[in-house]
């Protein structure tokens, strides 16, 4: 499976999929204008990912920002992963904030709340 | 001759005393940033790290960074997915890229930062409008991050790109009430006016 490779833009994150390697991580910003656009190759690669997943993968965010539009894609994006949790495979989240970043503590504590996924949350 | 002469210096004149009149206004509301015009992903971005830049100057706390960084991008893009503009430079189209005039000022004291906003609505959108700020203004922030849950939930992407939790998730990052004012502009629209507060102590 090839991996999707995203660089960071003013915008829009960095997203690094790469079920070879093991290794899944959205870091940075996320406000495009267009979030349904920037996101569907990310929900395509998912997708695809889902029908032949690792046996356990750690899905790493480090995100420094997100807009309200952002905020409702990521949940759909924990939502697709919460079902290949469901149909199981073991999926973690590693949910990053930036010190003293209480706002983006609490957003990854409310997904978190929302998704039945295990969390574990690291300040940076 | 003369006449002509006078004219454009005394139009020259009134001009300049509007510039010094609308300079020492912004100047004693503390208005660091006033732009009325296009509203567009591009002004979002140059705006937004702009103010970054400035608040990083003033080694301004990074908690209230964030905040004010949050709101702004959530007030400007809600002008340009939302505004009501009929001109011919407006577009709705997020493949061109959204383009809405609108209204755009920030500014501080010691106690607080505020972010206004303003554009076009049309008049028959107002009372949905003023019904979902009311009740979020009605809300504690308990109640508050429950309905945001609720409608992070719920919500799809519209076709402009939005999620519709831009205020709801105002008044949970500033916990102040959103202060709001529809200005009358002919029978059919108004000027829609949003004013936000972050204050510089909350920090704590």
């Amino acid at each position: 499976m090839e991996p999707l490779i995203i660089n960071k833009t003013e915008d829009t994150p960095a997203v690094h999929l790469d079920k070879a390697a093991g290794i899944f991580e959205f870091s940075g910003k996320s406000l495009p204008e267009d979030v349904t656009s920037f996101y569907a190759p990310i929900f395509e690669w998912i997708t695809a990912y889902g029908e032949g997943a690792n046996e356990s993968s750690k899905f790493v965010f480090k995100m420094t920002y997100f807009n309200t539009a952002s905020s409702k894609i990521i949940l759909d994006i924990l939502m697709r992963l919460e079902t290949l949790h469901e149909n199981g495979k073991n999926i973690t989240i590693e949910w990053h904030y930036e010190e003293d970043d209480e706002d983006m503590q609490e957003a990854g504590e409310e997904y978190a709340d929302i998704v039945e996924v295990p969390f574990t949350f690291i300040e940076d | 001759m003369e006449e002509l002469k006078d004219k454009g210096m005394s139009s020259a004149s009134q001009y300049m005393r509007f510039v010094v009149d609308f300079h020492n206004m912004m100047v004693d509301k503390k208005i660091t940033l006033a732009y009325e015009g296009e509203v567009t992903q591009e002004i979002t971005k140059a705006f937004t790290s702009m103010t970054e830049r400035n608040l990083d100057k003033l080694e301004e706390n990074g908690k209230i960074k964030k905040k004010v960084y949050h709101v702004m991008v959530e007030c400007l893009q809600n002008i340009s997915k939302h505004a009501d503009d009929e001109s011919e430079t407006a577009s709705n189209n997020l493949d061109e890229g959204l383009v809405k005039t609108g209204l755009f000022l920030i500014g501080s004291d010691k106690n607080e930062y505020f972010i206004t906003s303003g554009n076009g609505i049309a008049n028959e959108n107002i009372p949905s409008l003023k019904e979902m700020i009311d009740k979020i203004n009605s809300l504690n922030q308990d109640e508050l991050k429950q309905l945001h849950k609720e409608k992070m939930r719920e919500t799809a992407i519209s076709d402009k790109g939005g999620a519709g939790l831009g205020f709801i998730d105002i008044a949970r990052k500033t916990g102040s009430p959103l202060e709001y004012h529809f200005e009358p502009l002919d029978d059919k629209n108004s000027f829609f006016l949003l004013k936000t507060s972050i204050s510089r102590n909350s920090a704590e």
